[in-house]
This record gives C-alpha cells, sequence and structure tokens, in this order.
C-alpha cells in the first residue's frame, strides 16, 4: 500500500537496460520468476479451490448419486437405479409445483418490460433527483425476503388487508388471495415482481448508459423520431442486456423459494390447511419437503437434478434463440 | 423529448430549467411508480406502531391512532431477537472477510499468475458457478452433521466462506488492472503474493468493495440454509427466526412488522450509505451468487 501507484515504472526491457543486463540474463529471470509463481498459483487457489471442491463440487456429483438410490430408516443408502426418476415422472405433486413454477416464472418476465420502462425514463439526460428514484426502486431487492413476505400477506389478507379494502370503495369483492386456489399463483407472482424489478432496472440502465450518444445524433440526423430511435436504435443496442437479465431471471425463478414459501405459510405448522398450497407449492419447495422433512433423500435428489436439467436446457434454449434477435455491436 | 433533432434552436435546449420543465411527465411516472413499490414498506413501518386492535379494523386506519411502539420491545420477547441479531451479523460478517480473502487470493492467481492447470481448475470454478445452489444442500447437511455442526455457527458460515462467483467478480477486476504496476516490483524481487498484497489488492477495492456488499446482503436474507442446520432458536439467525415467529405469533402482525423492521434496517442502511458501490456491484456482477 505504500507504493505510490501514480508513477509509472519504467517498462521492463529499459529497466534491464539501465541495470547493464543484456537479452538472455533477462530471460533467465523471467523463467525464474514464472518457476517460482508457480508454486505461488496453486497455494493462492488452494484455500477457495479446497473449499468450493469439498462444498460445492463433491456434493454435486453426490446429489447425483443419491438421486438413484434410497434412503434407508437408519441412514445408508441403497441403490435402486432409475426408480426415483420413475417415481417422479407419476407424482401429481411434482407436475404440480413444476406447472406452478413455471407459471411463477412466466409471470416474473413480464416485469422485464416496467424494469425497461424505469430505465429509459432514468436516464433521460437531465433529469434530476434520479438517485432519488433509484434508491425507492431498490429497496425492495435490498429487503429482507422473510420481512417482504410478512408486509404482504397483511396486504392481501381477505378481511382486513388493504388490498380488499381498496377493492371494496370501487365496489369489488375482493378474496383471500393467498389462500384462494385461483389468485394464489398471481398474488405471489406480484410480490416476485416487485422484488425483482429495481434489480433488473439497475442492469438495464447500465446496458442503456453504454449505448453511445452519437447513434442517437445519426439517426435523428436522418430523420427518426423517438418512437423510432428506440427501436432502431435503443432496443437493437439493448438487446445483449436484455437476453442477460431474462436468462438471469429464467434461471432465479426456476429456483423461487424464500419467498413462496414463508408467503403461502409453509414455515407454519398448518401450511397444508391453506386450500392453496398445492397451486403454490414450487418445484424447489417440493424438493424441500422430500429431503429435510419426509426424509426421503434419495427422492429429494432426483427432483433438484431433474430441475438442474431444466434450467440448462432453457438456458440452451434461450442461447439458441438469442441468434434471432440479440445485436452484438 | 425532442432534443437531438437538427432545430435550430437546438443550443436553447441546454438550459437545464428549460429542459426539466418539459420532464415533468418522466416524473410523474416515476413518482408513481416509486409510490407503488415504497407503499407495502411504508405501510409495514406505520402497522408496526399499531395495536394489535387497530391493525384490523375495517376500514384500516393510515396513521395509528396513537403511535404504539410496544410492538418493539415485543418482539425480544417472542424470540431470542438480540441473540439471532448477533448470530446473523457474526455470521455475514465471517464469510464477508472470508470471502474477500479467499476469493482475491484465487482470483489473482488466475488473472495473473502462469502455471499448469489453472484453465482446468478455472473451469472447476465456473462450474460450481452455474449449478443452481440446492444441488448443494443435501451433501453439505450431511457434511455439517458428520462434523457434529448443526446447530452451531460453524454451520451457518463455513459453507458460504468459498464462492467460485467471488472469484470470477474479482479476477475481472484484476485482469483490467495494467500489469506494469505489478512488472516493477517483481523485478525489485518481490514474491507473488507481496505484489498481490501490497499492490494489486488496494487497487481491485472497489471490486472487493463491491463483492463485500453483495455478500454482505446475501448472507444476511438467507435464508433456506440456516433453515436446515441450525433449528436451535437461539442459534438462528434472522431470517430462519422471523420464519418462525411467524408461525407462532401468526395474528401479530403488528409485532412481526417490527420484527421484520428491525431485521432489515442494518442491510437498509448499508445500502443507503453506500449505494454506489451496491449499485455499481450489481450492474457489474449482474448475478446472484
Amino acid at each position: 500500500m505504500s507504493l505510490d501507484v501514480r508513477t509509472k515504472p519504467a517498462e521492463p526491457a529499459q529497466r534491464a537496460r539501465q541495470d547493464g543486463l543484456d537479452q538472455r540474463e533477462l530471460r533467465r529471470r523471467e523463467r525464474r520468476f514464472q518457476h517460482r509463481d508457480k508454486w505461488w498459483g496453486y497455494v493462492l487457489i488452494a484455500p477457495a479451490g479446497l473449499g468450493l471442491a469439498v462444498f460445492y463440487l463433491w456434493p454435486v456429483v453426490q446429489t447425483l448419486y443419491y438421486s438413484f438410490t434410497e434412503w434407508g430408516a437408519f441412514g445408508g443408502t441403497s441403490w435402486i437405479g432409475l426408480s426415483n426418476y420413475r417415481t417422479l415422472v407419476g407424482d401429481p405433486e411434482f407436475w404440480q409445483s413444476l406447472g406452478n413454477t413455471g407459471i411463477y416464472t412466466g409471470l416474473v418476465l413480464l416485469g422485464i418490460p416496467i424494469s425497461m420502462a424505469l430505465a429509459v425514463l432514468l436516464n433521460i439526460k437531465g433529469l434530476r433527483g434520479t438517485g432519488f428514484y433509484r434508491t425507492f426502486y431498490f429497496l425492495p431487492v435490498v429487503t429482507m425476503p422473510a420481512a417482504v413476505a410478512v408486509v404482504w400477506r397483511w396486504l392481501y389478507n381477505g378481511d382486513v388487508g388493504i388490498l380488499n379494502h381498496a377493492l371494496s370503495t370501487i365496489g369489488i369483492d375482493g378474496t383471500y388471495w393467498v389462500s384462494d386456489p385461483h389468485t394464489i399463483r398471481f398474488a405471489v407472482a406480484v410480490v416476485g415482481v416487485w422484488m425483482t424489478v429495481g434489480y433488473n432496472m439497475i442492469l438495464l440502465l447500465a446496458g442503456l448508459q453504454s449505448i453511445p450518444g452519437d447513434y442517437y445524433e445519426a439517426a435523428a440526423l436522418d430523420g427518426a423520431g423517438r418512437v423510432r430511435q428506440f427501436f432502431s436504435v435503443t432496443l437493437p443496442l439493448l438487446s445483449p442486456t436484455l437476453f442477460f437479465t431474462t436468462v438471469l431471471s429464467v434461471i432465479q425463478s426456476l429456483q423461487v423459494f424464500d419467498l413462496v414459501y414463508l408467503i403461502i405459510g409453509a414455515n407454519t405448522t398448518n401450511a397444508l390447511q391453506n386450500p392453496a398450497f398445492g397451486e403454490g407449492q414450487t418445484v424447489v419447495m417440493l424438493f424441500f419437503q422430500k429431503a429435510f422433512f419426509d426424509n426421503q433423500r434419495g427422492y429429494g435428489a432426483a427432483i433438484v437434478c431433474v430441475l438442474f436439467v431444466l434450467i440448462m436446457a432453457l438456458t440452451a434454449v434461450q442461447f439458441r434463440l438469442q441468434k434471432r434477435w440479440v445485436h452484438y455491436a | 423529448m425532442r432534443e437531438a433533432t437538427t432545430d435550430p434552436q437546438k443550443p436553447r435546449r441546454s438550459r437545464r430549467g428549460g429542459r426539466e420543465g418539459r420532464l415533468w411527465p418522466a416524473h410523474v411516472l416515476l413518482t408513481l411508480g416509486a409510490v407503488i413499490t415504497v407503499f407495502p414498506l411504508v405501510w409495514e413501518v406505520l402497522t408496526s406502531f399499531k395495536s394489535f386492535g387497530e391493525s384490523v379494523r375495517v376500514p384500516p386506519t393510515i396513521l395509528p391512532a396513537h403511535w404504539d411502539w410496544s410492538n418493539y420491545s415485543k418482539v425480544f420477547d417472542s424470540i431470542p431477537f438480540g441473540q439471532q441479531f448477533v448470530n446473523t451479523f457474526v455470521m455475514a460478517l465471517l464469510r464477508t472477510a472470508a470471502q474477500i480473502l479467499l476469493c482475491s487470493m484465487a482470483a489473482y492467481a488466475f488473472a495473473r499468475i502462469r502455471f499448469p492447470g489453472r484453465g482446468l481448475i478455472f473451469l472447476g470454478f465456473l462450474a460450481v458457478l452455474m449449478v443452481p445452489g440446492q444441488l448443494f444442500l443435501l451433501p453439505q447437511y450431511q457434511i455439517m452433521q458428520d462434523l457434529g455442526w448443526l446447530d452451531s455457527m460453524q454451520a451457518l458460515v463455513i459453507p458460504g466462506m468459498f464462492s467460485a462467483f467471488g472469484t470470477f467478480l474479482l479476477r475481472q477486476f484484476f485482469m483490467g488492472l495494467p500489469e506494469e504496476l505489478e512488472e516493477a516490483a517483481r523485478l525489485d524481487g518481490a514474491n507473488p503474493f507481496t505484489v498481490f498484497w501490497r499492490i494489486a489488492l488496494p487497487l481491485a477495492k472497489p471490486g472487493l468493495l463491491a463483492l463485500g456488499i453483495l455478500t454482505f446482503l446475501w448472507s444476511w436474507n438467507d435464508l433456506m440454509w440456516p433453515l436446515i442446520v441450525n433449528t436451535d432458536p437461539a442459534k438462528m439467525p434472522l431470517s430462519a427466526g422471523l420464519a418462525s415467529l411467524q408461525g407462532a405469533h401468526l395474528t401479530e402482525y403488528p409485532i412481526l412488522m417490527a420484527g421484520s423492521l428491525l431485521a432489515t434496517l442494518p442491510v437498509i442502511v448499508v445500502f443507503v450509505a453506500m449505494q454506489r458501490q451496491f449499485i455499481q456491484g450489481i450492474a457489474f456482477s449482474g448475478m446472484k451468487g
């Protein structure tokens, strides 16, 4: 830290000349450094590498193995081949949770246009108070999901929730949003969107700010109006960021747990009394239940393995499709 | 917003006051959005000051009839809130410090040091980055159980100390630094660790800060892992504690709101204080760990 980085150091070759070293001597020194560096490379990587190997990489292999086994009553596993996967295919609970997860993901993706609109507005040159707006939109992103669930459950409350009160003033009868099988998915997705809009907005805003102003000037010179500029300049140049945002949103939504778990009340003992439990349950919730409460670890492992394959497949499809709409400048 | 046209009046538009005057539709939309976004949080604050009776009144009151602070003290009676607060803080802090140190070491080696097998090892890191978190949980739990670490601080902290994401993020930062700065020190005989510690690390401060803030946030809000490994209320962090509070005192919403706010407050403070680094970190990484 004591070294002053502002002084530009001499080029190595120049230094060597000053020190009176010839080229061969310099090469020899460099080789010696590289030899010594090699060991430092391993030493620096070892702590992180070993930790990741033990706690992350090896567990993936183990989970895959578990998915072909059955968990005995007293621990210990026995190989049962594809049996877990066969059970999975015939398990209506699994298909329902998969469907719920898919709907949630689709609905959360609908939030991206909102993030986009906000980012475009915040990107207007000369607009004041952008820091202010950014802070507000970002607050849900940093709020603890447990806290988010508490307040939304209350807003959604069928009897005393403010949502139903607001609806009643315009003559609409509300429902018990999080225990009504017809509404729970939407109720949860609204919160999902609420929590992610600020996050996606920041990503898109960074993308917008990286578009050079010259493009707009050129388009304007060609007589393009504001709308035309948006579709011919902004959208194509932002498409890599939009793509990135979409891929991330899909990956994260497919793994949704905290929010849904807390909102449908799965943390409470009477969760199963929630008549909408089945319509709200997601894949990761099912995994959590099977692996850690029903003691069916092999089955739980099979569930997350299928989820993993699904995420990979969907991401691959998106990368395929990107050729059709993503333009890299 | 037609400022880009070749209009003879163009120079006048550069005057701030005039432009700002025409931006009112944008302000209206943004304010409307902000109000909708913040409303649930404001409602949480207001409800936390209401008595239970008032919170269930129909029609609802907006402002509390009288500000009742007792919900905040009741939080401490309902769960070991103080203990859980300490747990959360220690967990988040240790994870963050360890990640900054371990990730930056590995990231520097990947970015600057050539050694056999580097590409392959990096591929291993990338693989971890791509796998969804649930795939680790069962064996991780198994390890904790075998070590006898269930219901302990080790269980909360140790797996969270390692991060492929953090290594990847910091590697990007180190790759962006001009190499000449380090070469000089090396020719003077400094070993790679010294160069890393004295030169590269201080220069990567924005990256370290971004990683630190993000890790702190994710650790603070982490729910699933604590739910699995620490079931003793005194050993839980706040996220899990709040979840259990919701189960046990289902109807006491004002207390729940007070607890939620107290639990979220530290992150909000960090966020507001370090907003720029926060947003830079998000924009730079674009990923969740």
